[in-house]
């Protein structure tokens, strides 16, 4: 493995401005690792040439002085974002051929400040899946005791199994219920879910609209910092999202956490979370403390209800997003006798278990008859659930809360779905509010697994969340790499 | 049972029964603008299948709307028109079904929160009654595309040109009882929204259609279960349909049987109507918020603003009309149906006598361009020739009669009247001596009915004007016809 792969963002534009490697040099590194771990079924997509072509002009452009925010940064895409010319499937069958004309608002913006598009990641099929084992393509495997085939998380698992591997130098991923955060945390990086209306929705394949974000998935908060600055911003073709400024996030991170006020909820040490988790969270308090932050123990009783919330309000919104793929104009169709015959047999062919299921309960949730009982009851929760965190961060800052109940378990282990669901319930509350939350790893469990930890902050202090996550960072001093042999 | 002669219009007698019909219609306008209402896609007529598609009208993966705002205006501009609340807060919702010239699987619409709320307009019968039909709503959507299975023996082919392009639906209570109630009703809409300009009307290219919901009731009592009509295109199809459809209703009820609430399709080749589908296959439209859009939140001062920036509209200046230019009601009402017509009315009136204008044009005028199958604007007469050929008929050039030649002319030839009776020498005589002349010729050859006349048979004072103004080819002044005749006959 060369060691430009073990450079972080800002060792790399450092190392390219002062041309110790050109960026062609770090991008073939990078390909060579795409090969190597190619047995962790990351890639869906390789974009080896235009990869090149993109360092070329990152070298231009450093030999020019014009280098821009993320000149030669190479990065890998989720699969869920429509790339201009490359394949975009949403790991689905039903867009196994589908080739956008448009490049997604988010991605675009990193490809305007130079940076490089390896690929495509997979993902659980359309970002539904908490294990990336919904992915058409088959699982991602996780590059952490890859001898044990463990599940990098989902959906973006791909992404998050990417940055751990050091086959991308960072990537971006959307989280709808936990999809950055949860697999950040199984694969032992940092993964941040933004606050709604962050960053541009355009040219991302729908999930459940009013709950997905994109963010990235990076090797440290820095790097995280520096990403979404760039990822950020107002898009008048996404009517949600925000007007907000986008400041310097990378201005906040050496801010330290004096004075700070941080909750903790109690209704996040449920039952069924693992002892080890507990226990480094603890630690994680301990040193926050030791930092000069204060610590405030605070409640969320309506905690509970967030999960069986977001499996309403997501499954309605994705029944509906998902409409469109119904073999007319793109993606798979198979032949029927008459149009509805059609629709039947594509959609049969081309969606897979979790992608119906979620279908079937958001028609049923939005059904004459049922809204009322549970898409308009859960959306008032929802509401309930908001007020809830605006009037806990009246007392306090930040909320700290371990981001998964458990560490990665091993692929095909969870058959029963509620145990499955359950994956996010630590993560499923920020993304009803609305709130921006980031994981960081911090301690390996007793089988050398990663753990991380979820820090959530009010809504567009994107930057005081870094701020802190920074501080958590250092003290947890978290330098481990997944070893093993990938190929 | 009751006398024929005493059915009034939307009643039906039925064997037992005398029944009443009740209507209330949705009509869908298509919203005057240059691109559609969440797409920077061209709405232009007649382009080539397909033409006026972007990827958001496609309903490509990751495309999300954003509302056109001239499209809001024009919808609270006809909020004001229509007498109607604007609602400062309003939602548009996904209406979910399947159906391949509807990309997205929803059509966007507004449900529990529209744009419009309630308001009013007048219409006037051809009896001069005036009635006020109420408006429940009004609400902005998305139209779809257009399935064409006729391209090939097996399969449809769709065409998204129409995707996406605004329309405004708005819902009548269910105010109006016979057809032609409805009929003006539609008239009076489109007339509303052409002044304004939110909608060009024009039914024809569909620009305007109703679905016309048709139940019937023995009077006094609660409304009866009623049937939708779907997409009727002109006001024609609107009546038959209607009085079919109620006649229908009749039928089967006086029969013991029950009305199913259903969607019917209007065939206007039988002028019949037929089942689409009924409830049990209706669509669950499973509405929800759409959430690629934030609710409508509409500033007070821009409501106020279009509100003040609107035009006379037909009703106001119906009014004028009547005390401006001392017309009937009834003929004002059929001026302002077009704001051209109205334009048109002013300009040949202007100086005129006000009623002989109305009625120039609403009977020869109209009548000649129907004849000839024109539309208004490719008129022949223009306002300037018919205020003159009047100005003549007033300062007695030429008679009445006379001048209907003479516009049989200007409808063929575009020239100015006054050029036209010089031509064809179509001066009405005035001069005493002459038409004294014509009398004694009349009078030398007719000698008998002098007599019978002179020994008291009055009536043949007639025959003798008749004769008068044969021989003067119809030029002779009739006043001075009579005038003269009389002291001659003396």
């Amino acid at each position: 493995m060369s060691e430009l792969l073990t450079l972080n963002i800002s060792q790399v534009l450092e190392g390219l401005k002062k041309k110790k490697f050109s960026a062609v040099e770090l991008t073939r590194s990078y390909l060579d690792r795409i090969e190597e771990t190619k047995a962790l079924n990351m890639y869906l997509e390789i974009s080896a040439d235009k990869a090149i072509t993109m360092a070329e002009k990152a070298d231009e452009n450093y030999k020019n002085n014009s280098a821009r925010l993320l000149e030669g940064i190479p990065i890998g895409i989720k699969d869920m974002f429509c790339t201009e010319s490359i394949k975009t499937t949403a790991s689905s069958k039903i867009l196994e051929n589908f080739v956008p004309t448009y490049e997604s608002t988010v991605s675009n913006k990193l490809w305007e400040e130079g940076a490089i598009n390896l690929g495509k990641l997979s993902c659980d099929e359309f970002a539904m899946g908490s294990s990336n084992e919904t992915a058409a393509q088959g699982n991602v495997i996780n590059p952490w005791k890859v001898e044990e085939t463990r599940s990098p998380g989902g959906s973006s698992g791909g992404s998050a199994a990417a940055v751990a591997s050091k086959s991308a130098l960072c990537t971006i991923g959307t989280d709808t219920g936990g999809s950055i955060r949860q697999p950040a945390a199984f694969c032992g990086i940092v993964g941040m879910k933004p606050t709604y209306g962050r960053c541009s929705r355009w040219g991302i394949i729908a999930f459940a609209s009013s709950l997905d974000q994109a963010g990235p998935l990076t090797r440290n908060v820095s790097d995280s910092a520096t990403m979404l600055k760039v990822m950020a911003g107002h898009d008048p073709k996404d009517s949600t999202s925000s007007l907000e400024s986008v400041p310097n996030f990378n201005d906040f991170l050496d801010k330290g956490v004096k004075g700070l006020k941080i909750g903790i909820p109690e209704e996040y040490d449920r039952k069924g979370i693992s002892e080890e988790i507990l226990n480094s969270k603890e630690k994680v308090i301990d040193l926050l403390k030791q930092n000069g932050a204060e610590i405030v123990n605070v409640s969320l009783p309506l905690t509970k209800y967030a999960l069986p919330v977001y499996y309403i309000v997501a499954p309605a919104e994705a029944s509906s997003n998902l409409a469109r793929y119904d073999g007319v104009r793109y993606g798979l169709r198979v032949d029927g006798d008459s149009l509805d015959d059609m629709y039947e047999k594509t959609r049969a062919n081309g969606f897979g278990d979790e992608v119906k299921r979620r279908i079937m309960i958001g028609t049923y949730v939005l059904s004459s008859g049922y809204y009322d009982a549970y898409y308009l009851k859960a959306q008032k929760v929802r509401r309930l659930i908001k007020n809830e965190f605006d009037e806990v961060f009246k007392k306090v800052d930040y909320l700290l809360t371990p981001t998964t109940p458990t560490t990665s378990f091993k692929l095909g282990s969870t058959q029963d779905l509620l145990t499955m669901y359950l994956n996010d319930v630590f993560t499923v509350p920020a993304s009803l509010a609305g709130i921006p939350g980031i994981s960081v790893p911090i301690d390996l469990d007793k089988n050398g697994l990663p753990i991380g930890i979820q820090l959530l902050g009010k809504p567009f202090d994107e930057g005081g969340v870094f701020q802190v996550g920074k501080v958590i960072e250092d003290c947890a001093e978290f330098n481990f790499s997944p070893e093993g042999n990938f190929s | 049972m009751s006398n024929e002669k005493n059915i009034k219009p939307g009643q039906i007698q039925g064997k037992k029964n005398l029944w009443e019909m009740v209507i209330g219609l949705e009509i869908h306008a298509q919203v005057s603008s240059q691109s559609k209402l969440f797409s920077g896609a061209s709405t232009e007529f007649g382009k080539q299948a397909n033409e006026n598609v972007s990827l958001v009208d496609a309903a490509m993966p990751g495309m999300l709307p954003v509302i056109n705002e001239h499209c809001i205006k024009q919808a609270i501009k006809s909020g004001h028109a229509l007498g109607a609340k604007i609602n400062k807060f309003s939602v548009f919702d996904r209406k979910n079904y399947f159906y391949a010239d509807l990309p997205q699987g929803y059509q966007i619409s507004q449900y529990k929160d529209p744009i419009v709320g309630e308001g009013s307009i007048k219409i006037n019968d051809y009896e001069n009654n005036e009635k006020i039909i109420g408006i429940e709503r009004l609400h902005l959507e998305q139209d779809a595309g257009k399935s064409l299975h006729d391209q090939h023996p097996s399969k449809s082919f769709i065409d998204l040109n129409r995707t996406g392009v605004a329309l405004m639906e708005i819902v009548s209570k269910p105010d109006l009882r016979t057809p032609e109630e409805a009929a003006l009703y539609v008239k009076k809409v489109r007339s509303i929204l052409r002044y304004i300009g939110s909608c060009d009307g024009n039914m024809e290219e569909g620009s305007l259609r109703a679905d016309c919901n048709v139940s019937v009731r023995r009077s006094g009592e609660e409304f009866g279960t009623r049937c939708e009509i779907k997409n009727l295109n002109s006001t024609k199809f609107i009546t038959q349909a209607i009085q079919y459809e109620a006649e229908r209703q009749v039928e089967i009820l006086e029969e013991g049987g029950k009305i199913d609430q259903e969607t019917r399709l209007f065939d206007t080749s039988t002028g019949q109507t037929r089942s689409m589908r009924n409830k049990e296959d209706a669509h669950d439209y499973r509405y929800f918020p759409d959430p690629d859009l934030l609710p409508l939140k509409l500033d007070e001062l821009l409501i106020d603003k279009i509100r003040d920036e609107l035009p006379e509209l037909p009703d106001k200046l119906s009014e004028r009309l009547v005390n401006e230019y001392k017309i009937t009601p009834y003929d004002a009402s059929v001026i302002v149906e077009e704001k051209e017509f109205a334009d048109y009315y002013e300009k040949a009136a202007q100086g005129r006598d006000g009623k002989l204008v109305a009625n120039w044009m609403i009977t020869e005028l109209f009548g000649a361009i129907k004849k000839e199958n024109l539309s208004f604007t490719e008129n022949p007469v223009s306002p300037e020739n018919l205020n003159e050929l009047v100005f003549l008929i007033e300062n007695n050039t030429i008679s009445g009669k006379i001048a209907k030649d003479v516009f049989l002319y200007m409808v063929q030839t575009s020239k100015k009247p006054k050029d036209i009776v010089k031509e064809k020498g179509l001066e009405q005589v005035t001069d005493d001596s002459v038409i004294e002349g014509y009398i004694d010729n009349v009078i030398n050859g007719n000698k008998d009915k002098v007599e019978e006349y002179l020994n008291g048979k009055d009536k043949l004072f007639g025959f003798f004007v008749g004769q008068v103004m044969k021989v003067s080819q119809g030029k002779a002044n009739p006043n001075l016809v009579n005038q003269l005749l009389k002291s001659k006959l003396k």
